[in-house]
């Protein structure tokens, strides 16, 4: 099931399966290695409307709740 | 000879470049402190060369200021060796700026960082397979303990002196197609020397949309940007995505190829600082740990000044009355003298004691990598006025001073949040206000008031940057922030930096300092004071402040720190509650807070934000700091 990161909960892997927005979000979050079909560890997810907390090939990178709600992943079991 | 070292954002490549250029480029522990680049000569085993460090970047496309203004150097310069310097811990990552790199055929030497973090992470290197791999040197080192470095230039210089220019990766069958007809179409044209870069380089960069680029070619040759759109196309229609989305993965798949390929995982080693963040970025002991990190920081700050503030004072003073005996009270010289004593003791005895500790305490967290931790733990309250986290990294900056931390800017995508940021980053106070508000306030009101102050200080800050979105309503991009891992900081490198920041205060406001003194003590011996405090006396007046502290508010604009210390010359004594109230002393230190930024803060503005914002910002936060001083006059 495709969902919005902002709906996972901590400690979950993701598969990323879609970046939705434009071509400046995209490259931001290639940048830091974020691409469809990487794996990704959920560390925290966000609270009161903060960002999330993801773990990415090994690096921490905090999205903002606007961002992270265009990302689309698959919960991996 | 000219080196240039890029890389990603936090690899090393200032601590590398402090390293051979002595201590010039401020290094922290977060992503993008580096925004211009610097440039310095270096001498290594007899030969001279020059070193230029350029700001981080993710990657060569253009879309951060920053990064653009990297790419620009490199383009347009004429380099010898590019070191390409790489976090080993982040190696499958950077590596996908080094393809980039490769692909503009420069000779390039690949300097593979922080490896014993890679280790402590369980990333074991062959770094003989890389360097074939690769077809490029790769010398691995700790920059911070200057461990490799030697090595490092070593290769360098063999490489300058003898260059092999980089080969470059190939990607999949269909997408190489594609770049290869592009390319054909690319020689027939002039741009590849226009922009300085190869066919491949610019290739690439267009099947990406890179807008600079672009935007360059679109106004002479729109038929050309029309045959791009259609390898474009074929792209898509290739793999079904984004014609940049395909570049950009087959460059993920290469380098995470080579990573797979070079790198052999062990278990990473069992670390206190892996458990931190789960303290330190909690949703309620993250909160905690914030406000009693900051209150402990204040308090050494406040401890370690009024310790040495006091006894120095006196220590100064003492030679007044003896001058005044000798000189004669009236005369010429003995003015000179006490503005010359005074000035000297502002520096030594008021600013000193509180500068040190503060900047001591303000490198550390910075070293620590503990500013992306605050910056994500305040993106919620941020987002209420209208920025987002990363904002918060210029902001706490900006508590140091303002100049760099209007600078630090740029790390925001929006033109609309660098402004807004920047403005509210003249209303922060800068070492030189904390000074004030410890010397002043602490000092004699006790250190509540000092801590009230702050506190209220950062409400206005939180209103002014609700009332700024709200006058320019625009959803900001929102927050993409690496969080590095922590770091134990370096005394020397913490050391370093420190005395690079308090240079500045030496040479260039100790001196003002001691000349704004001796100029108000001659002012006073020729009775034109009073003459500038006429003129201010609306202002005084309105703050119920005595008229003689015009003068002071005035010179308070070349230095912020002038305003506190030339008080003590122009009320005459050296006990500033025998003639100002509690009200008084509160009213003067809330105005100079937030009024007018100094010289140099208004210089950077105008260079960040453009005149006429710059203005606005003037006359913004002068409202702010009558308003706010008229209130705390009759309220306090």
């Amino acid at each position: 099931m495709v969902i919005s990161l902002t709906n996972v909960k901590s400690g979950s892997k993701v598969r990323v399966t879609r970046i939705r927005g434009g071509l400046g979000i995209r490259q931001r979050l290639t940048c830091l290695g974020i691409h469809p079909g990487d794996v990704m560890l959920l560390q925290k997810s966000g609270f009161m409307r903060g960002p999330v907390l993801v773990n990415i090939h090994g690096n921490q990178v905090a999205l903002g709740r606007g961002i992270a709600t265009k990302v689309l992943v698959e919960v991996e079991s | 000879m000219r080196i240039a070292l890029v890389g990603q954002p936090n690899c090393g490549k200032s601590t590398i470049f402090n390293h051979v250029a002595g201590y010039k480029a401020i290094t922290s522990n977060f992503p993008g402190k580096t925004v211009k680049y610097s440039i310095s000569k270096m001498t290594f085993q007899g030969m001279t060369s020059e070193i230029v460090d350029l700001p981080g970047s993710y990657s060569m496309t253009s879309f951060d200021l920053a990064e653009l203004e990297a790419r620009k150097y490199l383009l347009r310069e004429e380099i010898d060796v590019v070191i390409n310097v790489i976090d080993a811990s982040l190696l499958g990552r950077g590596l996908e700026l080094t393809l980039q790199l490769l692909e503009l055929n420069l000779p390039t030497v690949i300097c593979l960082n922080m490896i014993d973090e890679a280790e402590a992470k369980g990333i074991i290197v062959d770094i003989d397979k890389l360097s074939r791999l690769l077809g490029v040197p790769v010398v691995t080192t700790i920059a911070h303990k200057g461990w490799g470095l030697n090595q490092l230039f070593e290769t360098t210089f063999k490489m300058g002196h003898k260059p092999v220019k980089s080969e470059f990766l190939t990607f999949s069958k269909d997408v190489e197609q594609v770049i290869q007809d592009l390319i054909e179409h690319i020689k027939e044209k002039k741009y590849t020397k226009k922009f300085n870069v190869t066919t491949r380089f610019l290739a690439t960069k267009l099947l990406e949309n890179d807008q600079h680029f672009i935007d360059e070619i679109k106004n002479q040759d729109m038929e050309f940007i029309k045959a791009v759109q259609g390898y474009q196309h074929q792209l898509e229609k290739c793999r079904d995505r984004s014609s940049d989305e395909v570049i950009s993965s087959e460059r993920h798949h290469l380098s995470m190829q080579l990573y797979e390929s070079v790198v052999k995982l062990s278990k990473p080693k069992k670390e206190i600082r892996n458990y931190l963040d789960s303290v330190l970025m909690h949703p309620v002991f993250g909160y905690i740990s914030l406000v009693v990190i900051m209150y402990l920081f204040f308090h050494f700050v406040f401890y370690v000044g009024a310790l040495f503030e006091e006894p120095l004072l006196d220590f100064f003073y003492q030679f007044l009355p003896y001058a005044e005996e000798t000189l004669g009270a009236d005369s010429l010289l003995y003015h000179i003298v006490s503005g010359v004593v005074q000035g000297l003791a502002g520096g030594i005895a008021i600013v000193l004691p509180f500068l040190f500790p503060f900047l001591l305490g303000l490198a550390f967290l910075e070293d620590t990598g503990y500013l992306p931790r605050v910056a994500y733990l305040m993106d919620t309250f941020l987002h209420r006025i209208g920025l987002h986290g990363k904002a918060i990294i210029p902001l706490i900056l900006g508590y140091g001073c303002t100049v760099p931390a209007v600078m630090a800017t740029r790390i925001l995508e929006s033109e609309r949040d660098r402004f807004i940021t920047s403005v509210l980053t003249t209303m922060i106070p800068c070492a030189a206000r904390i000074t004030i508000i410890f010397g002043l306030v602490a000092f004699y009101l006790g250190p509540t008031a000092a801590i009230f102050v702050f506190l209220f200080n950062i409400v206005v800050v939180a209103v002014a940057g609700k009332i700024l979105s709200n006058i320019m309503p625009e959803i900001t991009p929102g927050m993409i922030l690496e969080i590095p891992a922590y770091h134990v900081p370096s005394i020397k490198i913490l050391l370093s930096k420190v005395w690079l920041r308090m240079k500045e205060f030496i040479v260039i406001a100790w001196p003002l300092l001691i000349i704004g003194s001796v100029v108000l003590s001659l002012l006073k011996h020729w009775n034109l004071e009073g003459l500038i405090n006429q003129l201010i006396s609306p202002v005084t007046l309105l703050l119920g402040l005595p008229v003689a502290v015009g003068v002071t508010l005035i010179f308070g604009v070349l230095r912020k720190e002038l305003s506190m210390v030339m008080l003590v010359q122009a009320l005459g004594v050296t006990d500033i509650s025998t003639v100002m109230s509690a009200t008084q002393i509160m009213t003067f230190t809330i105005f100079v807070l937030f009024y007018v930024p100094c010289v140099a803060t208004i210089a950077v503005l105008i260079k960040e934000i453009g005149s006429k914002r710059t203005i606005f910002a003037v006359i913004f936060t002068f409202l702010i700091a009558i308003m706010l001083a008229t209130i705390t006059r009759f309220v306090y």
